[in-house]
């Protein structure tokens, strides 16, 4: 196989592993899939945590490596890049859609940390209502905060901006 | 005698390395200790977060340190032994109460929130700073928010909150290169929180030249247990 051709399977290959916290979202919707590249026979994929200390990496990597394997790609490096850091905005348009139809609101912006007590309002997943609070900015994920409704009474989780 | 413990050979930029390094670790294991005893879920996954980000930054920085020493981040923190470590004392207090906790989670975090925004200038630590920044904001704003709760809250809430600020304050000077900035962003704080903010006075240090309070042996003990007992175990 040429460089090229294995490059172009790797390629698709890597950008179908999904998140092991969001299965519907691949990494590369999420904006975690920094790149791919084939030198010297050896792909090399690149990655980078939302969080400092996201415990999916490790998982990541292997699912990565995993699916290279399956599709007889043996040779493969997987490296952690941490500049430039990853922000909400990476997320694609379908990353979007898909965290809405999880019930998981995209990323709003927040303010800075001299925000006090005054948070974005978020419409409600389920019932769109915009009378919403925040519980907490740190939700079951590090990438998430959780929010309730105040109408349809449901707790729904927001991706965090970042 | 024989020992697992680690030497490391420290340039200036290594020390400069470790002592973020283990600043962040020690807060991030002492609030991890808070696992299974905050006082709500919410808090519980909280404080969880806040740990997670801290001991993510400190593998980053070991990473980092280890490059130029030869030493796996595993070994540099599981194998140093108290004195090798390069944290400020206020990051080893233990958590005494929830107020404690939050006070010294507040005061840290806006230190760090500078020393990262410096960090972005330096070679060595910008794509960690520029990480670690955003994280900070998170644990700035729900520290300070916590704070002033309890500062404003109950007597006693408020009681707890303004003995945890007064017992930490000696410690801060070790944490804040730039005093002057640091006060123009926790005055506001306590303020708000109806909290007495102490005169600066004669300020606790030592931490940086290894020289700690008892209490960081004892965390290192139990942190250290598994890896000194079962050298390279791996699970």
């Amino acid at each position: 196989m040429t460089e090229d051709a294995l490059l172009a399977q790797a390629q698709s290959v890597v950008a179908a592993v999904t998140d092991p916290e969001l299965p519907p979202l691949t990494i590369e919707d999420l904006g975690i899939l920094r790149g791919v590249h084939v030198r010297n026979g050896i792909v090399e994929v690149l990655i980078t945590p939302t969080y400092s200390g996201c415990p999916a990496m490790r998982e990541i990597a292997d699912s990565i490596t995993a699916a290279l394997g399956d599709a007889g790609i043996e040779q493969v490096r997987v490296r952690h890049v941490l500049t430039p850091a990853w922000t909400t905005d990476w997320l694609t348009d379908t990353a979007r859609i898909k965290l809405m139809d999880l019930g998981i609101v995209p990323p709003e912006p927040g303010g800075g940390p001299e925000v006090l007590f005054n948070r974005t309002r978020l419409a409600c997943p389920r019932c769109h209502s915009l009378d919403t609070e925040q519980i907490s900015a740190f939700g079951s994920t590090a990438c998430k905060a959780l929010h309730r409704c105040l109408d349809c009474r449901e707790p729904f989780e927001a991706f965090k901006c970042h | 005698m024989p020992t697992t413990s680690v030497t490391v050979v420290e340039t200036p930029l290594v020390t400069t390395l470790l002592a973020l390094a283990d600043d962040a670790l020690i807060l991030g294991h002492r609030t991890s200790e808070w696992t299974g005893h905050a006082p709500l879920l919410e808090e519980e996954l909280a404080l969880a977060n806040i740990a997670l980000d801290l001991i993510g930054q400190a593998r980053a920085l070991y990473q980092a340190a280890g490059e130029l020493t030869g030493h796996s981040e595993d070994e540099l923190a599981y194998l140093r032994d108290p004195p090798a470590f390069r944290n400020a004392l206020i990051m080893e207090l233990p958590n005494g109460d929830f107020a404690f906790t939050i006070a010294r989670l507040f005061f840290v975090s806006v230190a760090s929130d500078h020393r990262w925004r410096s960090g972005l200038a330096e070679p060595a630590l910008s794509a960690v700073a520029e990480k670690a920044l955003k994280e900070t904001a998170y644990h700035i704003r729900h520290a300070a928010e916590w704070l002033i709760r309890l500062g404003d809250g109950t007597a006693e809430s408020h009681r707890r909150a303004q003995e945890a600020v007064e017992t930490l304050w000696p410690y801060t000077g070790e944490i804040t290169e730039a005093r002057a900035a640091w006060l123009r962003a926790v005055t506001p704080v306590l303020d708000r929180a109806t909290l007495r903010q102490p005169n600066d006075g004669w300020m606790q240090s030592g931490g940086r030249a290894g020289r700690h309070t008892e209490h960081l042996g004892h965390l290192l003990v139990e942190m250290q247990a598994l890896p000194r007992t079962f050298p390279g175990a791996t699970w």
